[in-house]
């Protein structure tokens, strides 16, 4: 008795999470130059369509995946974690470039060293900026990923993820 | 106008005023009291002599570390050589140099349209009161340029309508194209310090 | 109800900085009387990086790199105003078929910003195909930009002296190929929107500018022109080789949206003309292997040979290098950078094949090395893709940059957007910010 119930949640777990990676909807944060490169990678050339992700939204209540394009700046983190917190569960962050990874070779005074100090991050793309293969190849590593998440579990990753100070 | 002769014409204008004055790599160059500003930039927007209708930069230059820079700690120390211009380089005038004594320098470039010449602009600013007159009144570019300079710099400007941050936050402590403004001293609005 | 008037009420509505109809992080704070914009204020800063106080912090060469990340949609033309600002500090030449390159290059670049610009705007006012058409003809232009410069997008192709490499062997029929495909695209852009109903409605008489408060606001580029106004720095001062080039400068007459778009259209087909004129002026290039040096040798096998002393079985003849450094070798190096020993890497072939040329390579590359330019300040201006783009460098004389400032030609169009916004309607906004071509990293550097 126990088996069947296991076999038929984990059976519809699965199909949740096909559901889900093929209908993606992005919210793509663009704010720099990285922002060329996702124009090129969204349109015809190299078309996000494919995997389901062709319809950006551009309100974050709508998406499920925050695309964070381009450099953040202290002026810009709070803007980014308030699009965070207003998106719905389940939700993911891709980082786009390495200026989103780790601030890249912007080490100065005026950039957020890496997004993953203010939002919980899903995937990684570095290259500065990335080439519409390594994209593409970012965006399967995101289904890949969701294909493998619980359900239940996915509801609440800000949880598992340590909370930043407020602003004083 | 040859650059020459525009600083020739400027000085001829305002004596007093003008401090120093070079064509060095071939562009015009006067700097002159911060007293004097507002009259010449008048004079080179409105005297058909000048005609500089664009302001097309407004920027400033802290010297305050001006030769003082630490040379990079290597294995290997530099020899130093400077690179020297080819033939046929105007080189006639060496730099003379930023204005002894004052720390920061406001540096205007006047472009004319109507006669298509470039004339820079400096005047120098003390850093125990940093302040020069707006150039609002005769150009409208010169308020975003101005609220730059202020942001970066510190250097306030007389008359200016709305003279706040422009780049940084207004939480932001600090002008960082100072030269003691250290690269990376981060002020983060959210997330921790890094 | 029928004494009293209806009460009206001015709203403050507040755009962005995360806006679905704006490319780009700016926020537009407007005073609405009903529809119309009594009052705009723009924010910037969003994407302020640092580039000047980094500048400081790098060696002159190391500074190219944050050059391309200014104006990311046209990064060759960012390039080459820093180059030539430094060269100018130096008092240095450059060969002519470098001039060339980078000319040619630059003009690919100002089609790509235009094609974004233009495509972006369309986008944003509901045409949606013109984007992905000119988002194809960018493609086509990249893959040419690629095959150059090794990258599509942040390609840092200019050195202080030179370029990075030559142009590959089969380039001027590639390019010719690109600009065919690029103007069929224009062709089905302009009948798609030129006599659109809808985009010339919404993008005439909005955004409007007299020509004496776009010179006060210090505007300039394809915006100014489309006042009427015929500054182009190309043809007030030509630098490089745009002396010798002919083109038109297209000039608007009503200074609004529309005059805008029709300014880059007909730029985009002066720049690819100009690219052809390039290619059929361009002095000649590397000849190839000559007999007398015989085959070219595997860059690896010449250090080991150079390394035992054997100088006689490498003399003279050329390394097969990396992909990465093709076009720098020893055949094509007199002809894209200068011959000043303390500004350009030497030929790769002199690396690796002499003590001469491997001391060469390290003073300019090593930490507390590198270029010196003597103690100077230098302002030096090119047409940038939005108007004049402007370095003013200054030198201490050591290996870094004293100050670099940069004179972003979008900042002074962005000033200028609370007065364009003035007594048009809230949906004019999206035309209007469109026009302006903001680019984020050109304007908040």
């Amino acid at each position: 008795m126990f088996g069947a119930a296991n076999f038929l949640t984990s059976k519809l777990e699965s199909a949740i999470g096909w559901a889900r990676k093929f209908s993606l909807f992005q919210y793509p944060f663009v704010t720099a130059c990285c922002g060329m490169e996702y124009m090129a990678a969204a349109c015809s050339h190299y078309d996000v369509d494919r995997f389901g992700a062709g319809f950006p939204r551009f309100s974050p209540r709508q998406a499920d995946v925050l695309f964070v394009v381009g450099t953040i700046s202290h002026k810009m983190a709070p803007v980014l974690k308030r699009i965070y917190d207003q998106m719905t569960e389940p939700k993911w962050v891709v980082a786009f470039g390495v200026c989103t990874c780790t601030g890249g070779f912007y080490d100065n005074y005026a950039t957020v060293m890496g997004i993953d100090t203010i939002i919980p991050v899903d995937v990684y793309i570095p290259g500065c900026p990335p080439r519409p293969e390594n994209v593409l190849d970012g965006l399967m590593k995101l289904q890949e990923k969701i294909q493998a998440q619980h359900s239940r579990k996915a509801v609440l990753p800000a949880q598992r993820f340590y909370a930043p100070k407020p602003a004083v | 106008m040859l650059p020459s002769q525009l600083c020739e014409a400027l000085a001829a204008r305002f004596p007093e005023a003008v401090l120093a004055r070079h064509t060095y790599r071939n562009d015009a160059t006067v700097t002159v009291r911060p007293e004097g500003l507002l009259a010449a930039a008048r004079a080179l927007k409105e005297d058909p002599l000048f005609q500089m209708n664009f302001l097309m930069d407004l920027t400033a230059v802290d010297y305050s570390a001006f030769g003082k820079r630490p040379p990079a700690r290597g294995a290997f120390p530099s020899s130093g050589v400077e690179v020297r211009p080819e033939d046929g380089v105007p080189d006639e005038a060496p730099w003379p140099g930023p204005a002894v004594g004052e720390r920061f320098e406001v540096v205007y470039h006047f472009f004319s349209w109507p006669l298509k010449h470039r004339l820079r602009l400096k005047v120098p600013v003390g850093e125990a009161l940093p302040e020069v007159d707006s150039l609002t009144p005769l150009w409208a570019a010169a308020n975003w340029f101005e609220r730059e300079v202020w942001d970066m710099f510190g250097i306030r400007f007389r008359g200016h309508p709305n003279l706040k941050r422009i780049l940084m936050y207004e939480e932001f402590a600090g002008h960082p194209l100072r030269k003691d403004y250290p690269v990376n001293k981060r002020q983060p609005l959210i997330g921790p310090v890094n | 109800m029928t004494e009293q008037s209806l009460e009206t009420r001015d709203m403050l509505l507040n755009v962005g900085p995360a806006h679905p109809a704006m490319h780009g992080i700016v926020r537009i704070i407007t005073r609405l009387e009903a529809e119309v914009i009594r009052e705009a204020d723009v924010e910037i800063g969003y994407l302020h990086r640092g580039f000047e106080k980094m500048s400081e912090e790098v060696p002159f060469n190391g500074v190219i790199p944050y050059t391309d990340r200014l104006n990311y949609v046209s990064p060759l033309i960012n390039n080459m105003g820093y180059c030539m600002a430094v060269e100018k500090l130096l008092g240095l030449t450059v060969p002519e078929r470098c001039h060339y390159i980078r000319v040619l290059m630059s003009e690919i670049s100002r089609v790509c910003d235009h094609l974004t610009c233009i495509g972006a705007t369309a986008m944003e006012l509901g045409a949606f195909t013109v984007f992905l058409y000119m988002i194809k003809a960018r493609e086509f232009l990249w893959e040419l930009v690629e095959e150059v410069t090794g990258a599509r997008l942040t390609i840092s192709y200019c050195r202080v002296g030179g370029v990075k490499a030559d142009l590959p062997g089969d380039f001027a029929g590639r390019a010719q190929e690109a600009i065919r495909q690029t103007r069929e695209v224009l062709k089905e852009v302009d009948k798609l929107l030129t006599r659109n109903r809808i985009f010339v409605d919404r993008m005439k008489a909005t955004g409007k500018i007299t020509q004496e408060e776009a010179v006060s606001y210090g505007i300039t580029g394809p915006f100014l022109r489309s006042t009427g106004v015929s500054f182009d720095v190309r043809k007030a001062q030509p630098y490089a080789i745009y002396d010798r080039l002919k083109f038109e400068v297209p000039l608007g007459v009503h200074g609004d949206n529309l005059d805008r778009y029709y300014v880059r259209m007909e730029e985009m087909e002066q720049a690819m003309r100009m690219v052809e004129q390039c290619l059929a002026q361009m002095p000649p290039g590397p000849v190839g292997v000559s007999p007398e040096t015989g085959e070219p040798i595997p860059a690896a096998e010449m250090v080991d040979k150079a390394k035992r002393g054997e100088i006689h079985s490498i003399a003279g003849r050329a390394a097969v290098t990396d992909p990465t450094l093709e076009g720098s070798g020893q055949s094509a190096h007199p002809a894209i950078g200068a011959a000043e020993k303390r500004v350009f890497l030497p030929p790769k072939e002199d690396t690796y094949g002499n003590i001469e040329g491997l001391m060469q390579h390290f003073k300019l590359v090593m930490f507390g090395h590198g270029i010196r330019p003597p103690k100077g300040e230098v302002y030096f201006p090119v047409e940038g893709a939005n108007g004049e783009l402007g370095f003013y460098v200054v030198s201490d004389g050591s290996d870094k940059a004293y100050r670099v400032r940069v004179r972003p030609p979008c900042f002074t169009i962005m000033a200028a957007l609370p007065r364009l916004l003035q007594g048009d309607m809230m949906a004019d906004v999206v035309p209007t910010f469109g026009s302006v071509n903001m680019i984020g990293g050109e304007l908040d550097r």
